[in-house]
């Protein structure tokens, strides 16, 4: 009975593994996760109220205060307003990062991870269109968040927003790849609060997003080397100096860096034979 | 059962694991042969879902071997996964988006897309039954119906071997068996290799190859009748009700001896 029926079909199945495979795979990642991220708008909207609370609320009462001098690549006195921009647009992806970071997790829990693996493409591969579908859902929120704060007197040339989208790509690669690292190390989803306490506030604070390096430098020279050593505040740097049309080497080299660097770490906390999914993926009654 | 020179669906070598100091599997071994149905049978906690984990490598296999039409796991990943499709014990499909989009996706993580995936997807939902639900959210579907929304995810790439993790679970009686039934017609139509995995005798038949397994061993193998014949005594025999309740009885027997003699 079984001879008969096999001579029924195709010996062996086409395959589609080829380069062009490859694109389709990263795109039905991406586009699934740009799909979920329109169905859920309260996530739109909380991602984009953050970013907007501080720049309305806070930005606007420390305006007064806070002075910012002229630094490059500003060529005037700016509003404390156009100062903290960049920082909070990158606060998007960095929010972002570490929520889709937390929807790995998520869906290590409820087995949609389980389904992504059985892909018969590379591993990094699927790590890496993952990281890519969460860029394109922070490049729509940070645009979105710019164009309001255009309407808040918070001009930027018109062609920095094109010449800032390499940058934002970069930095919400490498934020990105922070949050997948962080993601092996999570076992259960309520760990937000400890990711927001022990991560997000930490790289927030210490970086360059709410006040310039050199005034951090004038109340404490730790502060100011701490600063300097978060790869958060070359995010930060990267991108206003883009925004403003300006290439900055040493910011574009440490992001870079850090994301070539977490993204290597996350291939190995994914890979089958070392990482988390050996020693944490157990099913639950089986595993220890 | 003579399988002469074809290469077997899936074939698990020795293969054990451990989760720190508990062994979930301990020497597993285990052949599907081309266009079989074949049955994991096992309480819940047996290693079922560890197999399962194993043999579509979501971690690697570290003592023994796994192989899927001859490609080995670990060596040619990418070759063994095209031919694998697999329906998990959880519900892993995103409530939200619609089958159509569940479907589509899943094409794409092997590489599908356009024509060929919309023509692919019209076939597999009249296959289940569901070809009126196509721009549906899957939150509407009932259980069973998911379940076969899933069935036909995991065949959108043409695999030869569909691996199910209790398929049936927490399903009623009706979608029960419309889902055996949709699996039994791939194998029989088809010649699809099959691996379900179960708890339940009565999706069993008595000439299905099954595999019995109890805290991380294979105790039994061979066809359900095979097996409830060796392990019951004539007098049991007479007892049971027909072929399920025999084959539950063998089942008994078997692991009561076990605990016996691990006392």
């Amino acid at each position: 009975m079984s001879e008969a029926s096999v001579a029924k079909r195709p010996a062996a199945p086409a395959r589609h593994l080829g380069p062009a495979g490859y694109l389709v795979c990263m795109s039905g990642i991406v586009g699934r996760e740009l799909l979920r991220f329109v169905q859920q708008k309260e996530r739109f909207l909380s991602a984009l109220v953050r970013p907007l609370v501080w720049l309305f609320i806070f930005a606007a009462g420390f305006r007064s205060t806070l002075g910012v001098s002229i630094i490059p690549p500003y060529e005037t006195y700016v509003l404390y307003e156009v100062y903290v921009t960049p920082g909070l647009a990158v606060m998007i992806q960095l929010f972002n990062g570490m929520q889709s970071s937390l929807s790995m997790v998520y869906d290590r829990e409820v087995g949609s991870m389980r389904v992504l693996l059985t892909s018969p493409f590379p591993r990094w591969y699927l790590l890496l269109s993952k990281l890519v579908a969460g860029v394109s859902v922070s490049l729509a929120q940070v645009y979105v968040f710019l164009a309001i704060a255009r309407l808040w007197e918070v001009d930027i040339p018109p062609m920095g927003y094109l010449t800032a989208l390499p940058a934002f790509i970069l930095t919400g690669l490498m934020l990105g790849a922070i949050g997948l690292v962080i993601s092996s190390l999570i076992r259960q989803l309520e760990n937000f609060a400890s990711v927001m306490n022990f991560v997000i506030f930490p790289m927030f604070f210490a970086s360059s997003a709410l006040y310039p390096l050199w005034r951090i430098r004038d109340a404490s020279e730790t502060l100011y080397i701490v600063c300097l050593l978060n790869p958060f505040t070359h995010a930060v740097e990267l991108v206003r100096n883009a925004l403003y049309g300006v290439f900055e080497p040493q910011a574009f080299a440490v992001v870079l860096g850090t994301t070539i660097v977490f993204f290597a770490l996350a291939v190995v906390a994914y890979d089958p034979g070392r990482g988390i999914m050996g020693r944490r993926g157990g099913p639950k009654g089986e595993a220890a | 059962m003579s399988d002469g020179v074809q290469v077997p669906a899936l074939e698990i070598e020795a293969v054990s694991h451990a989760f720190g100091a508990r062994r979930a599997l301990d020497g597993v071994s285990l052949t599907v042969p081309d266009g079989r149905f074949v049955a994991l049978l096992g309480p819940n906690g047996a290693g079922k879902t560890t197999l399962f984990s194993l043999a579509t490598r979501l971690y690697a296999t570290r003592e023994g071997r796994v192989r899927i039409f001859g490609h080995d796991l670990s060596r040619a990943p990418s070759a063994a996964l095209a031919e694998l499709g697999v329906v998990f014990q959880s519900r892993t499909l995103d409530l939200d988006l619609s089958v159509r989009q569940n479907l589509a996706y899943h094409g794409a993580l092997h590489g599908m897309a356009g024509r060929e995936v919309k023509a692919r997807i019209a076939e597999l939902l009249a296959l289940v039954g569901l070809a009126d639900r196509v721009d549906d959210k899957v939150r509407t579907l009932s259980g069973g119906q998911s379940r076969r929304v899933e069935i036909a995810r995991a065949l959108i790439h043409r695999p030869r071997l569909l691996l199910l993790d209790e398929a049936t679970v927490g399903l009623d009686l009706p979608s029960r068996s419309a889902i055996v039934e949709i699996v039994r017609r791939l194998v029989e139509e088809e010649g699809l290799a099959v691996l379900w995995a179960t708890h339940i005798f009565d999706e069993v038949r008595a000439d299905d190859l099954i595999y019995v397994l109890d805290k991380g061993r294979i105790i039994a193998h061979g066809t359900a009748r095979e097996v409830t014949g060796a392990h019951l005594r004539p007098a049991d025999e007479r007892a049971p009700d027909g072929p399920t309740a025999a084959l539950e009885a063998a089942f008994r027997a078997m692991t009561a001896a076990r605990a016996e003699d691990a006392a």
